[in-house]
């Protein structure tokens, strides 16, 4: 029996969440360290919310972002290991698609619970509640735009010995535009302007990753897996 | 323009020349190394020639 | 249309000779028109009336910051061309040409620090133009590492291949990012780098040098060209007979 492309997709999405929550430590770890970090700047500056405050944009942005990258290299590890990946690229089914799939589950388990947590940890930095769902908004953008180019990076080191390290530096000058417009965004809702001009382009720069890196994706997984 | 005058660069010296001398520095560094890549890549295929016929 | 020249072209034995005789002719004129546009630069061209002599570091920083970038696109477009038609040399190119152009980036950051020190009284500025030949240098950083990284040669190529393309594709969107960010905090200084209004005997040396450090390219790209072919092509018989001569 043929499995039609959506099914195979679902299939993708259900098994990587499935196999992700199995592993708590694995959704929990970047969390604690987005947690952490934004913990470390008012040890590091002042407790006075007040200046806490106007870098509140950049140091949650800046926390999120390499917390993100944390749970990148093992977007592929697994089922490279195991020989899923080999499974995916013989099984007929076009393979950006499945990347895609494989995107959405991994921003599920971990740009998600990111987002989920920002408001709290705003708090803490003296972000006022009405810049929260700007905050949340552009962290959504930011960090689904994060696991679409990480994916890239992700497929491109994969297997290689000290692969993170190479995967970060890889990844990094491409999420430095995200960053920039994320971060302003925020500080914009912050001071109380209106944040439509940087979430606009964020949510261009989310749907261009989203379309163009399923294909750069495929290209590596193949070119690694040979 | 005397040749004090012209090493002084209008008091700019400090960061002219150190400029200048970099980039001349770099440029001459990228025809060496390139140059050296080059040949050690004939050394080593002819090292590897030259062992393969002893091998016959 | 008939591609026998370019096919040639590609094959290893016919253009390692043909790099070899070419680099002469890249190389001699880069040297003279350097010598000129350094000459004309610093002794010739009259001092800016308001950067005085610091203005002439122009003449090494703004052809150092044109190459890094000619030569990133000259990369990606030579990987895409081994990527897409599978043409083994075009990824040699690619390889060849990175350390050159990071190194390019380097001196533009450089010379660039030491152009903004007299300028505005600090050895560095996030101005757009410097911030942007940062993130430049980086994604040359991660190429040449990446390439280091992978054993297997083939696949470092394809793959470097993918992340160049990947990067010059985001090359425009962090040039504007940057840009844009640069914009909202202008503040009172301005920072753009302040080309002084060019007559033209300011700006000939300038032109010799961007032309000169081109052609430089080209040479010192052949060269190590020639290297890389020879890397590659470990046991092939016309090797024997070429490097025999």
């Amino acid at each position: 029996m043929q499995t039609s492309l959506t099914q195979a997709m679902a299939l993708v999405y259900r098994g990587d969440l499935v196999l992700a929550f199995r592993r708590w430590e694995q959704i929990a770890q970047p969390v604690v360290f987005f947690t952490m970090v934004t913990t470390l700047v008012p040890l590091a500056l002042s407790p006075e919310l007040g200046e806490l405050r106007e870098i509140a944009g950049g140091v949650l942005w800046i926390a999120a972002l390499l917390a993100a990258l944390l749970g990148l290299e093992f977007m592929y590890r697994a089922d490279h290991a195991d020989g899923t990946l080999e499974q995916m690229l013989l099984s007929g089914q076009p393979l950006a698609w499945l990347v895609l799939s494989k995107t959405a589950a991994h921003w599920t388990a971990s740009g998600l619970p990111l987002v989920l947590v920002s408001p709290l940890l705003a708090i803490s930095l003296g972000v006022p509640s009405d810049a929260l769902c700007v905050l949340m908004t552009s962290l959504a953008l930011g960090t689904g735009t994060l696991s679409a180019l990480g994916a890239i990076g992700a497929a491109l080191t994969l297997g290689l010995r000290r692969g993170s390290v190479l995967l970060s530096l890889l990844v990094l000058p491409l999420a430095m535009p995200a960053l920039i417009f994320g971060a302003r965004a925020v500080d914009m809702a912050i001071h109380g302007e209106v944040a439509r001009g940087p979430l606009l382009l964020l949510g261009a720069m989310f749907v261009l990753s989203l379309t163009l890196s399923p294909l750069a994706v495929s290209a590596a997984l193949r070119i690694s897996q040979e | 323009m005397n040749l004090a005058g012209f090493l002084a660069m209008g008091g700019y010296a400090v960061y002219v020349w150190p400029s200048f001398g970099l980039t001349l520095i770099l440029l001459i560094h990228n025809v060496r190394a390139a140059r050296r890549y080059h040949a050690s890549a004939r050394e080593q295929a002819l090292r590897r020639i030259d062992s393969s016929r002893k091998q016959v | 249309m008939n591609w026998t020249w370019f096919h040639k072209l590609a094959s290893p034995p016919h253009f390692y000779r043909l790099a070899g005789r070419m680099t002469p002719w890249f190389g001699w004129p880069a040297f003279l028109l350097i010598v000129v546009g350094l000459y004309g630069g610093l002794v010739l061209a009259p001092p800016d009336y308001q950067q005085g002599d610091a203005f002439r570091i122009v003449y090494v920083h703004a052809p150092s910051a044109w190459m890094s970038m000619f030569i990133y696109a000259t990369m990606a477009v030579a990987a895409a061309i081994g990527l897409i038609w599978r043409i083994k040399l075009a990824h040699a190119v690619a390889a060849a040409a990175a350390p050159v152009g990071a190194w390019f980036a380097f001196a533009a950051l450089a010379t660039g620090s030491l152009w903004g020190k007299p300028m505005w009284g600090t050895w560095w500025v996030w101005d757009a133009r410097l911030t942007s030949e940062l993130i430049l240098l980086f994604l040359y950083l991660g190429f040449i590492a990446l390439r280091a990284s992978i054993d297997d040669r083939e696949r470092a190529d394809r793959a470097c291949a993918v992340l160049a393309i990947v990067g010059v594709i985001n090359l425009p969107i962090i040039h504007y990012s940057v840009y844009w960010w640069n914009t909202l905090h202008q503040g009172s200084t301005i920072t753009k780098f302040g080309k002084p209004s060019m007559p033209f005997d300011m700006l000939w040396p300038l032109l010799a040098m961007f032309l000169g450090f081109t052609l430089y390219f080209g040479a010192v790209l052949l060269t190590r060209l020639r290297g890389e072919v020879i890397r590659r092509e470990r046991d092939a018989s016309w090797l024997r007979e070429e490097l025999a001569r």
